[in-house]
């Protein structure tokens, strides 16, 4: 028999070990964010210098065009950019995912298996091989280089996902509930707003926030179907580092911190839903 | 006296088609369309810097000259040879660090939360990452090993071709691994406590019980991640593209990557679109391949499909 104390410093041990794996896999995104906070002198120091010996914020107001010495890189439209695709197409798949998923959830009707599969296919097609005819199609409609292309674009990307899901959340709400509210007199669609959206409400948000990262990360695509400041988004942005002879390191780090602070927050209001979501049905089907 | 009949939008029987009317339309335009176009440029010898050579119908030439190029299949091989290391390697440490994690009681929050910290980087952030670790002058790992001097020169990590492609895989394992440990993770909180009991008054050992009960059970677990892996596989162009561009002299050139060579920069839309089209088809296969595995094991485990 083991005695207790053997167990309780099994456990301990198991625990730091654990421990010390997790942070080990953290070490190389904990150290881009490091190097976002220190100057580039220093990162590029021989012998390295470990210990940031003069941390600050100095990248990013250099990035942003606060500080007298600027990038020549337009960090801010990249940045608006970004943030104007991603909330639009992500809101159009919403609205779009909410229809559709709650035709799958509420309906029976012809073809609903081919037209669920079309849709979920749909998203095996790799994005740079989709890139290729969108870009010759897009450049007839004079739709490269613009908003709305990419917005298009991530709109299609996002909704077979957005209706997955959201069909799942419509699924776990009675059908009894609304066709209660019919019998009180509401009609269909003042039963879906009264009494499905609001229940439903929590997953669709983290079905929208899945889109949002989608298009915020989104890369094959947008370097291929953008070209300026016009639409041109942070991922993309992120490559005008390395085009000069020398890499900025420390600028660039700044600018990941910029992409993933937003990512960060999301992924962990989403952490339940984000499991939840993803293994329905794992066994009960 | 007579009621009109609604007109065929109002009626029950369309509902569902209305409401789906909008998701088809944008998957048939930004999705079926252009597929349909790529199809048939790919029979083309399209050039992007001559539009006329869109009506300049080749047959199967470019399949042909697809088939009969070495670099396209070392490319083709390598993209597969690095799908089976990368999801056998994140399959088997998801697995562990789930196992490692479910033991744990005291703190299991904290150290799921720090398991999904990988999840959190776009491909683009953990294509940059190791660029910057893997740096023969100035990357942590480099100055790591001269400082413990394990190294004495700088390796270069990202120009020799075994070491280029090993730092490839190792940035898609790091970015990738979370995931199955979440979705395994996720499959042993929801496993019955009773088989197991039962099993160790049986007198099974610990690996039995692993083996016999553990493991099938979650078998569809790792198919639904193996699926949902396999549905953004490509996404391993825009690490391969930020670390190594394809190069050294296309020694860690993915199939992905080598489109977007063949279309962009040398204008062969023709000919990428053809290349194009042998990806998709192998997404679709490896996708289809693990869903069917996906239902097979769920129907083992004896659950509905």
């Amino acid at each position: 028999m083991r005695t207790p104390f053997r167990k309780t410093a099994g456990k301990v041990a198991l625990w730091i070990l654990t421990f010390v794996l997790m942070v080990i896999m953290c070490v190389p995104g904990l150290w881009v964010v490091l190097t976002a906070f220190r100057p580039n002198a220093e990162v590029l120091a021989k012998p390295p210098v470990w210990i940031p010996e003069d941390p600050g914020l100095t990248n990013f107001a250099k990035i942003f065009g606060f500080a007298a010495d600027q990038v020549a890189i337009p960090v801010p439209s990249y940045f608006a950019n970004s943030l104007i695709i991603a909330l639009t197409s992500t809101a159009i798949a919403l609205l779009i995912g909410m229809s559709g998923g709650y035709a799958f959830a509420r309906y029976r009707f012809r073809f609903k298996n081919g037209i669920f599969l079309g849709l979920m296919l749909s998203r095996t097609v790799p994005g740079i091989a989709l890139s290729l005819p969108v870009f010759i199609i897009w450049s007839k409609l004079g739709l490269i280089d613009t908003k709305p292309g990419l917005i298009i674009v991530y709109v299609a990307l996002n909704v077979p996902f957005t209706i997955w899901l959201i069909d799942g959340f419509f699924r776990q709400i009675p059908k009894e509930m609304s066709e209660a509210a019919q019998v009180d007199g509401c009609t269909r669609w003042q039963a879906f707003w009264k009494i499905e959206f609001p229940l439903a409400k929590s997953g669709i948000a983290s079905a929208g926030i899945f889109a949002f990262l989608t298009s915020w990360n989104e890369y094959a695509l947008a370097s291929n179907l953008t070209r300026s400041t016009d639409s041109k988004t942070l991922p993309v942005g992120l490559m005008d580092f390395t085009a000069q002879f020398t890499i900025d390191w420390a600028g660039m780090s700044a600018m990941a911190v910029i992409i993933i602070i937003p990512a960060l927050i999301l992924t962990f209001l989403v952490q339940k839903h984000l499991i939840a979501g993803l293994t329905f049905g794992g066994v009960k089907g | 006296m007579q009621t009109k009949r609604p007109p065929f939008w109002q009626r029950e029987k369309y509902t569902p088609y209305l409401l789906l009317l909008p998701a088809i339309l944008t998957i048939l335009f930004v999705v079926l369309l252009p597929l349909i176009f790529s199809f048939y440029t790919s029979f083309t010898g399209y050039r992007l810097i001559r539009p006329e050579s869109l009506w300049q119908w080749v047959g199967l030439r470019n399949y042909e000259r697809i088939f009969g190029d070495d670099d396209f299949w070392a490319a083709f091989v390598r993209t597969i040879v690095f799908l089976t290391i990368a999801l056998n390697l994140e399959f088997l440490l998801g697995l562990g660090i789930a196992l490692l994690i479910n033991k744990i009681t005291w703190g299991q929050r904290t150290l799921r939360t720090i398991m999904m910290f990988p999840m959190m980087f776009s491909p683009i952030l953990v294509g940059y990452q190791f660029k910057f670790v893997f740096n023969d002058n100035i990357g942590i790992l480099n100055n790591a090993l001269e400082s413990l001097g394990l190294s004495d020169g700088a390796i270069p990590w990202l120009v020799d071709t075994y070491l280029a492609n090993f730092a490839i895989i190792f940035a898609e394992v790091w970015m990738s691994t979370s995931v199955f440990a979440i979705l395994l993770l996720a499959g042993l909180f929801a496993m019955p406590r009773d088989p197991i009991e039962a099993a160790k008054v049986d007198g099974c050992n610990a690996w039995q019980v692993f083996r016999h009960i553990t493991l099938p059970f979650l078998m569809p677990f790792v198919f639904i991640a193996m699926t949902i892996r396999s549905l953004d596989v490509a996404r391993a162009y825009d690490i391969v593209d930020v670390m190594t561009g394809g190069g050294p002299a296309g020694r860690t050139e993915l199939l992905w990557t080598l489109i977007a060579r063949t279309g962009y920069d040398n204008a062969r839309m023709g000919q990428a679109n053809a290349m194009g089209y042998i990806s998709i088809i192998l997404s679709i296969a490896f996708t289809y391949y693990f869903f069917t595995k996906l239902i097979a094991s769920r129907r083992y485990m004896g659950g509905a499909d």
